[in-house]
């Protein structure tokens, strides 16, 4: 990929980040970066493109530090759980083999697996030794008349937000628009309902949290052609220019994408979540208002009413556990304000939210909910963590998993937000597991036991008093 | 002696391979007070980091160069000086090591070059310890990177005798162990035990027994680790009785430790069944001249016992095994020791150690070629990583884990293997999963006669009661 792609897909002009000195991500310093490369970000947003073979084109590290370790679930193929690299050696690296052994290693891949499509990632050996995966995959689709796409995204062009940004320009150059979506079968058809098509951009289908959402979107007539990417197929992403209005979930990395197929399709698109009930509804009706279809609107409207009556009573037990307990949240970009939504929705009261990823627009959020002087943590690192868990009284940490155990280790209850947790939040069923783990958390015997002295320490202590 | 089948197709598929590169973080991780630093991309950290998190479930000290898109094509040594000055300044730690990535070797930085520079420049750091070490990923795997990072350290941090004055044999009760990454936390303490049995005093190179054992301190937080082997505990080894190897793939570091320091060694494949434990108690009864402990001939005799409770159902088993070369001879050698057999072995490079296994051959691949070999040979029992877990599910057999990485189950990483209480304990667990197979069940037959009313020919409700003939 060239310097000057890069600096393209770096401005975003529909991200309000992009007028800030920050925009396109400051330069990492060594020796005190945390965060994925490129790889892992495009990685992270197709992975879960279930029935495609995903090859990684590299030595070994690339894959095989990563395969199968996310929480995305699919309902069917589990193809994309096979981890396939090109796995380079020397004699590949020096003898210029590399573009062979990915020629022939996507044969492989579709002779075993007939996969519906082979994605190719490019990583940091095979981009700078120069191999033309362009034209790998492209000579590759031709002889095995099999979709190849290229995704070069090799680590070192830079964050993990870059490499989300390069994986959903991948799908709407090669992908997207390819196919028309499929009818609609009979037996779907029901009286007096309008069936729309949607599609989502940034939803990861995290522990099948998905699922929570779907049965409300089934029951008001709104045909998710496809989700980016998660529990997609291969067909369904070729469908995406088809919907009539894109939810971008949760994460600004692919704002590229809803901005290109609205340029491309005219399609509007809106930024909604689906964490905490009001957020849930507000992501619905945001769905039939730019549908405009008032039957739809009105059934929605029902349908909310239906639902937030049923898991408010659900809830009602959760919400006495968990009023006014303390929250530190430390997680990236749209996060930091749709689970904050979620959180107050339970009664709890959120102390600071972490704000290296958000951008401009995301703090103006925090803002209206939390108030002007929202404590806003720009700097995570884990001694400062902790120390505001501390000084503010925190009852619970929620943040990544990569900073559980430093929490576990200073003895302080946590939640994983991230891509790699076991459990789903979303939707309206999503908030009685998200207040389920943060009780089972923070009302656990485990702390004080662990932050009592052994017995003979504190008649050592009194012996020594006395 | 094996043949060893190459690999043989283009693409790798299901890997069985772990980085060189994330193999050398894991030797610098059990020093104490220590940090690595990849010098790589950042991804390179961020997925050895996460690789490492999920299998000890322990935070875990990891840096990076961060090379990007100039470093890259410009040279990135200065990336390297400028990583171990913030490291230096920001966390003072007792080592910093530099493994290499397949990106920063292909672009042919020089880390030596860069090491001298950064002592050059930021004199008021020489007191630090840097150890570079060569350890791109195109090469070798986990077990081949630990190997050669700890052979760089035994370089850098080893002096030589007649520099360091030292001479083999001055502290009498002192042992150097150099351990491979087989051995888990727990397998080191293990170690450790029987070593002090005999009065002696081990220092384990490296001890990730001290650093990832999974404990809680009473700091809540370090940016290095927390335990490990004292760096300053390389400046005496030469005064060592004598050094103890567990491992082939340490063979390297070993003629370097014995080259800088003239202890003599003894080198073990590994520690697993009646024989190597044997071998290496009766090492260590000749260098410490002490008997054998009661609590150990114990033990022995607790083995033996499980090896004839368990012969009956380990007898003839037909395993699968997927790991690192010193694991898999390891592995192998003990299940032969109790008739069991390994008919499928897949490594994921070769290593001269492979000419000791008890099999036929050693394909050198991934997990679609075990796999696939496992289906042909009818394996009953598959031992690998965590990753196994598909392909068990696939083959329809049950899986034992071992090996690097261990994320879906707790305390992977403690397990003890090694010695006779790890043994029987391994034994038991093998014999234990066989038991579950229920080998030797004799399908029921249904007699086409048979008056059994579940077999379905029979209508208990409609059968007429028949005239009882009378006995007479």
């Amino acid at each position: 990929m060239k310097q000057k792609d890069i600096a393209a897909l770096l401005d975003e002009p529909a991200c309000s980040h992009n007028q800030k000195a920050k925009s396109g991500c400051a330069k990492p310093k060594p020796g005190a970066t945390a965060g994925g490369c490129a790889f892992d970000g495009a990685q992270i947003a197709l992975l879960p493109i279930a029935d495609v073979a995903h090859i990684v084109h590299g030595s070994i590290a690339c894959a095989g530090s990563s395969w199968d370790n996310r929480g995305t679930r699919s309902s069917g193929s589990r193809l994309f759980r096979v981890g396939m690299t090109t796995d380079l050696t020397e004699q590949d690296v020096i003898m210029g083999r590399g573009e062979k052994r990915l020629f022939h290693s996507i044969k492989q891949a579709v002779e075993t697996y007939q996969p519906a499509a082979v994605f190719v990632y490019n990583t940091c050996v095979p981009a700078l030794v120069g191999d033309d995966i362009e034209a790998v995959c492209k000579a590759a689709a031709e002889r095995w008349n099999t979709p190849v796409v290229p995704v070069d995204a090799a680590g070192f062009y830079g964050t993990k937000n870059l490499g989300n940004r390069i994986a959903g320009e991948s799908m709407v150059k090669y992908v997207c628009g390819t196919r028309e979506p499929d009818q609609l079968p009979e037996s779907t058809m029901r009286e007096g309902i309008k069936v729309h098509d949607v599609a989502m951009i940034g939803e990861y289908n995290i522990a099948g949290e998905l699922w929570h959402v779907l049965p409300l979107l089934d029951e008001l007539g709104l045909r998710v052609l496809c989700t980016l990417s998660g529990d997609a197929r291969f067909r369904e992403v070729q469908t995406m220019h088809r919907s009539e209005v894109n939810m971008m979930v949760c994460s600004k990395a692919m704002i590229n994408v809803a901005r290109k197929l609205q340029e491309a399709f005219e399609t509007p698109w809106f930024e909604g979540s689906f964490y905490g009930v009001g957020d849930v509804s507000r992501a619905l009706r945001d769905f039939a208002k730019a549908i405009d279809d008032p039957d739809l609107i009105q059934r929605t409207e029902a349908l909310i009413t239906r639902e937030e009556a049923k898991i408010n009573e659900k809830l009602a037990p959760w919400r006495e556990k968990l009023r006014g307990k303390r929250v530190l949240l430390y997680t990236g970009g749209v996060k930091s304000w749709s689970v904050i939504a979620a959180l107050q929705d339970l009664g709890m009261d959120v102390v600071a939210t972490g704000t290296k990823k958000s951008t401009e627009e995301d703090k103006a959020r925090i803002r209206a909910l939390m108030g002007e002087d929202a404590m806003m943590l720009e700097d995570g690192n884990p001694r400062k963590l902790i120390d505001m868990v501390r000084e503010k009284n925190v009852d619970v940490l929620i943040a990544g998993g990569r900073n559980m155990y430093t929490a576990l280790k200073a003895r302080i209850p946590f939640l994983d937000i991230n891509q790699e947790r076991d459990f789903g939040y979303a939707g309206y069923e999503g908030m009685v597991e998200l207040a389920r783990q943060l009780t089972l958390t923070i009302d656990s015997p485990v702390w004080s036991a662990v932050r009592q002295p052994a017995p003979w320490q504190v008649s050592k202590q009194a012996s020594i008093a006395a | 002696m094996p043949s060893i089948i190459k690999r043989n197709k283009a693409l790798s598929v299901s890997p069985l391979k772990s980085s060189q590169t994330i193999g050398a973080a894991l030797a610098f991780l059990g020093f104490r007070q220590a940090i690595p630093m990849l010098h790589g991309s950042q991804g390179c950290s961020a997925f050895g980091k996460v690789f490492f998190v999920r299998h000890f479930r322990e935070p875990i000290p990891l840096q990076t160069t961060a090379m990007d898109q100039v470093t890259t094509i410009m040279g990135s040594e200065n990336s390297v000086v400028e990583g171990l000055k913030t490291i230096a300044q920001k966390n003072s730690p007792a080592l910093i090591g530099v493994p290499s990535t397949g990106l920063s070797e292909t672009q042919g930085s020089d880390v030596d070059m860069a090491v001298r520079e950064f002592r050059q420049k930021y004199p008021e750091f020489n007191a630090i310890p840097v150890v570079a070490v060569s350890t791109p990923d195109y090469n070798g795997c986990l077990e081949t990177g630990f190997a050669k990072a700890v052979d760089a350290m035994i370089k850098v941090l080893v002096p030589e005798a007649h520099a360091a004055n030292t001479q083999p044999g001055t502290q009498e009760k002192q042992v150097n162990v150099l351990v491979n990454p087989s051995l888990t936390p727990g397998d080191l303490e293990e170690l450790t035990e029987m070593i002090e049995a005999f009065d002696l005093h081990p220092v384990v190179i490296p001890n990730l027994s001290d650093s990832l054992d999974g404990h809680l301190d009473e700091k809540d937080f370090s940016p290095l680790t927390t335990g490990g082997t004292e760096v300053s505990s390389l400046l005496t080894v030469g005064n060592a009785t004598a050094t103890l190897v567990i491992g082939a793939s340490l063979n390297t570091a070993a003629d370097s430790l014995f080259k800088q320091t003239g202890v003599s060694d003894y080198r073990f494949n590994h520690l697993m069944g009646l024989e190597a434990i044997d071998h290496f108690i009766h090492t260590l009864h000749q260098i410490s001249g002490k008997a054998v402990p009661q609590k150990l001939e114990r033990q022995r005799a607790q083995l033996q016992d499980a090896m004839l409770d368990g012969h009956f159902m380990l007898g003839m088993a037909r395993i699968a095994i997927a790991a690192d070369a010193d694991l898999l001879v390891a592995l192998s050698q003990m299940l032969a020791g109790v008739g069991a057999e390994t008919v499928v072995a897949v490594a994921p490079v070769n290593a001269p150690v492979l000419q000791d296994m008890p099999v036929d051959a050693v394909k050198i691949g991934d997990l679609e070629d075990l796999e696939q070999m496992a289906t042909v040979a009818g394996a009953e029992v598959l031992i690998t990583n965590s990753h196994g877990v598909e392909s068990a599910e696939r083959l329809g057999i049950p899986l034992l884990r071992a090996g690097f990485p261990q994320y879906d189950v707790l305390g992977g990483y403690q397990k003890t293997w090694i010695g006779y209480r790890g043994t029987r304990q391994t034994l038991f667990d093998v014999a234990n999963i066989l038991l579950t197979l229920e080998k030797g069940e004799i399908a029921p037959y249904h007699s086409v006669y048979a008056q059994k009313p579940e077999y379905g020919g029979v209508d208990a409700s409609t059968q007429t009661p028949a005239t009882r003939v009378q006995p007479h």
